[in-house]
């Protein structure tokens, strides 16, 4: 990848200041709506960087003659390629430079956990002890100039090949491969389920994390490549994978994603006001719930707890803020340091007003004689012995057990594959835990379909969804041409 | 897409809707159902499929009104189209040889017990069909019913047609009459709860469709979770019928309350 490094204008970029003037600048900060009033709306919090704050956050990215950064990317992602075209004010040819690996920057600039890949192997980071460039946020900023500046480039595509390919679930895993595809030349289908595309990044991730809006532009990206998409259509229920292949789709992949949410089977568990996080972000998300005028409703709750400690807990917990809640509570069993949800989400939730109430797990639901929940029980926990995870498991206090007051609570503790295809296609192999079995190429046992994201692994992030559609793409394209 | 081809008034509030769906009419079987959405801020709403024609590519869905979105539903006319459809959904009913099955349905659960009835019957069963509605007016497709059953009996609460009872009493008198091997039964959750503690009190199998609260209707949200055995299901992935014993009715229609004083205060939205 190092060649483009040495073209002309990127010599002369690293001479126009000193490495050490550049370590020297301070990381920028994402400018942010006030945490008080953006807890009442659901405008998104992070405002992006201006194209002063950009070009000055560029300025810090040594451009490293091996970028370390790239090996925490899991799309790899030409990051000092992108960032130096920040730096000298090429903000259209950045984003052309994040488009070649990237489908959905500007989701990826706002979802991606940053701070445990690219960031976390910045030179900074690694030899400098410093705070690392905010590779995120200057991805989010190309990506979104790229966007109002209304001179989206639409990448080259391939002359039509003549080859129908099938992908079922248009979330981020669906949507890179059909990218991906599409510039190769191929006639692409997305069939969605629901009456929305989009996936998880429009019925679970908020508004106020990422705006629908943005999704919708970067599926318009894809309608202009000549991406298909059909909504309420379900391979393996309304359509099978055998009408596809009769319908002639040379190659299918199953980007089903998420299935039914997780609880925990204690007593309670099925009151009135329990609910998954999949439950209540759908609502609010993908059914407006929020707004009067929708026909959705959804209980809004004034003292309102969480349980998990993931991105979906911090999105679910911050959502009940929005409506309106009191009190709103995350209730984790580990410690903070433990929370798998990003840096920014735990942050963000703190200073809107979340209360932390780690170390507890909840043990019983308690109801009024109307079956709706009043409260819950929880023990309290310690950290013992690192598990298998590596983190250190909670154990029980003995008799340490109390009770709070809730009117709603969410269980945000992670859902099982979408069941549909596992269960209707034959001869697929699947895992225990209902994932569909892939090789390296992410191809199933059987060889025309492939597989990606949370089908395969079960509840991943966006980023590693997108680059198993990459993945994915590339290996059906050579399938298809052996 | 979606168009209503054909509408009829069964009653009042009770209206039967012929639907364009080719894709769905292929591929539906006796049990399944779909989720529509009416509008732009419509929720999703779970019906049961009352038949389908593969031929002419429709869906015959038989609706109440009772809440915003049924209601709107029910107000729509022939050459609208429904804004989103999607199904089939659910597992299909399991159909065999039984022997002699009764089939008990209350109010529109007698719309989806149709094509049960129909398998049934073509399976090779005795069905005796008890169809049951609080008066005369709301007793619906019975005409349809003989045709597959081998005997229907109505049952109205206040015996302005058939005989006066309620669905358990029909249901009763073919169980002391002859050997029953399976009854299903479709209707609303305190009708099917009666009649699953009447068969178990017999010892005969009885299978229930349920119609909890449902969102995506696609086994996602878990809205729609029940107690069967001691165990959380989903009705719209594990069911929707289940082992009408097993299943904690009391638990189902208490949480079939969750949004009714919401439901009331929503019913302005109607012709919006």
């Amino acid at each position: 990848m190092a060649e483009d490094r040495n073209v002309a204008w990127r010599e002369e970029l690293r001479q126009t200041i000193k490495n050490k003037e550049r370590t020297e600048i301070p990381r920028i900060r994402m400018n942010e709506l006030n945490a008080h009033y953006r807890a009442t709306v659901s405008e998104e919090v992070n405002q992006g960087l201006s194209k002063e704050q950009a070009m000055e956050e560029a300025k810090r990215c040594l451009d490293c003659p091996t970028p370390t950064c790239m090996t925490g990317c899991p799309v790899s992602i030409n990051i000092p390629g992108f960032i130096k075209n920040i730096e000298r004010g090429e903000f259209l040819q950045a984003a052309k430079v994040l488009k070649e690996t990237s489908a959905l920057p500007a989701v990826c600039g706002r979802v991606c956990p940053q701070e445990k890949q690219c960031e976390s192997q910045c030179f900074y980071k690694l030899k400098l002890k410093k705070e690392p460039v905010a590779i995120g946020h200057l991805e989010r900023f190309a990506a979104d100039y790229e966007r109002e500046s209304g001179m989206v480039s639409v990448p080259e595509i391939q002359s039509k090949n003549g080859v129908k390919v099938a992908v079922v679930g248009s979330g981020p895993a669906g949507l890179s491969f059909a990218g991906d595809m599409a510039k190769l030349g191929y006639s692409v289908t997305v069939f969605e389920a629901l009456h929305e595309i989009g996936g998880v990044l429009k019925y679970g991730i908020p508004e106020f994390r990422l705006p629908n809006s943005i999704v919708d532009a970067e599926i318009v990206s894809l309608s202009k490549m000549g991406v298909e998409f059909v909504k309420n259509c379900i391979v393996g229920k309304t359509i099978s994978i055998d009408d596809l292949k009769e319908d002639g789709f040379k190659g299918v992949f199953v980007a089903s994603g998420a299935g039914l949410p997780r609880f925990m089977n204690i007593p309670g568990e099925n009151l009135i006001g329990v609910m998954s996080s999949n439950e209540y972000l759908t609502r609010v998300n993908l059914m407006m719930a929020g707004d009067d005028e929708a026909d959705t409703p959804v209980l809004k709750g004034r003292k309102v707890a969480v349980v998990g400690g993931g991105n979906t807990a911090m999105d679910s917990v911050r959502t009940a803020l929005r409506m309106g809640a009191e009190r709103a509570m995350i209730v984790y069993r580990r410690s903070e340091e433990e929370m798998p949800a990003r840096l920014e989400e735990v942050k963000h939730a703190k200073e809107e007003g979340v209360e932390f109430m780690t170390l507890h797990n909840p043990i019983e639901y308690i109801g009024d004689d109307k079956g709706r929940v009043k409260a819950m029980r929880l023990q309290k926990m310690e950290l013992g012995e690192p598990d298998v995870s590596g983190r250190r498991s909670p154990v029980e206090i003995p008799g340490a057990i109390e009770e709070i007051e809730v009117d709603v609570v969410i269980v945000s503790i992670g859902v099982s594959p979408n069941p549909i295809i596992p269960n209707s296609v034959e001869g697929l192999d699947v895992s225990k835990k209902g994932t569909i079995i892939v090789n390296d190429n992410m191809q199933s046992s059987i060889p025309m379909i492939f597989a990606g994201g949370d089908i395969v692994r079960g509840g991943a992030t966006v980023i590693l969804a997108m680059g198993d559609g990459r993945a994915a793409a590339k290996s059906m394209h050579d399938y298809l041409n052996k | 897409m979606n168009k209503i081809v054909s509408k009829e008034f069964f009653s009042e509030n009770v209206v039967k809707l012929e639907v364009e769906a080719p894709l769905i009419a292929k591929a539906r079987k006796a049990g399944h159902f779909v989720i529509v959405r009416i509008g732009e801020k419509g929720e999703r709403m779970p019906l049961t499929i009352a038949g389908a024609d593969v031929e002419k590519g429709t869906i015959t869905l038989v609706v109440q009104k009772i809440g915003v979105s049924s209601t709107k539903l029910c107000n729509l006319n022939v050459g609208d189209e429904i804004t989103d459809l999607v199904g089939p959904l659910g597992k299909a009913t399991h159909i065999d040889n039984f022997g002699t099955v009764v089939c008990a349905g209350g109010g529109v659960g007698v719309a989806p017990l149709m094509p049960i009835v129909e398998a049934l019957k073509k399976a090779g069963n005795r069905v005796i069909t008890v169809l049951a509605a609080r008066t005369k007016d709301l007793i619906i497709m019975e005409e349809q019913m003989r045709a597959f059953s081998d005997e229907v009996i109505v049952m109205t609460d206040d015996g302005s047609y058939g005989k006066q009872g309620l669905v358990t009493n029909g249901v009763e008198e073919v169980i002391q009459r002859e050997k029953v091997d399976l009854c299903v039964t479709i209707g609303p959750a305190i009708m099917m709860k009666f009649v699953s503690l009447l068969t178990k009190k017999y010892d005969l199998p009885t299978i229930a469709s349920l119609n909890t609260i449902m969102v995506d209707g696609t086994g996602m949200c878990g809205a729609c979770r029940i107690t069967v055995d001691g165990k959380t299901k989903f009705v719209c992935v594990d069911g929707p019928e289940f082992d009408a014993h097993q299943v904690d009715f009391d638990e189902m229609l208490m949480r079939m309350g969750a949004y009714k004083d919401r439901e009331k205060a929503d019913m302005y939205k109607i012709g919006k």
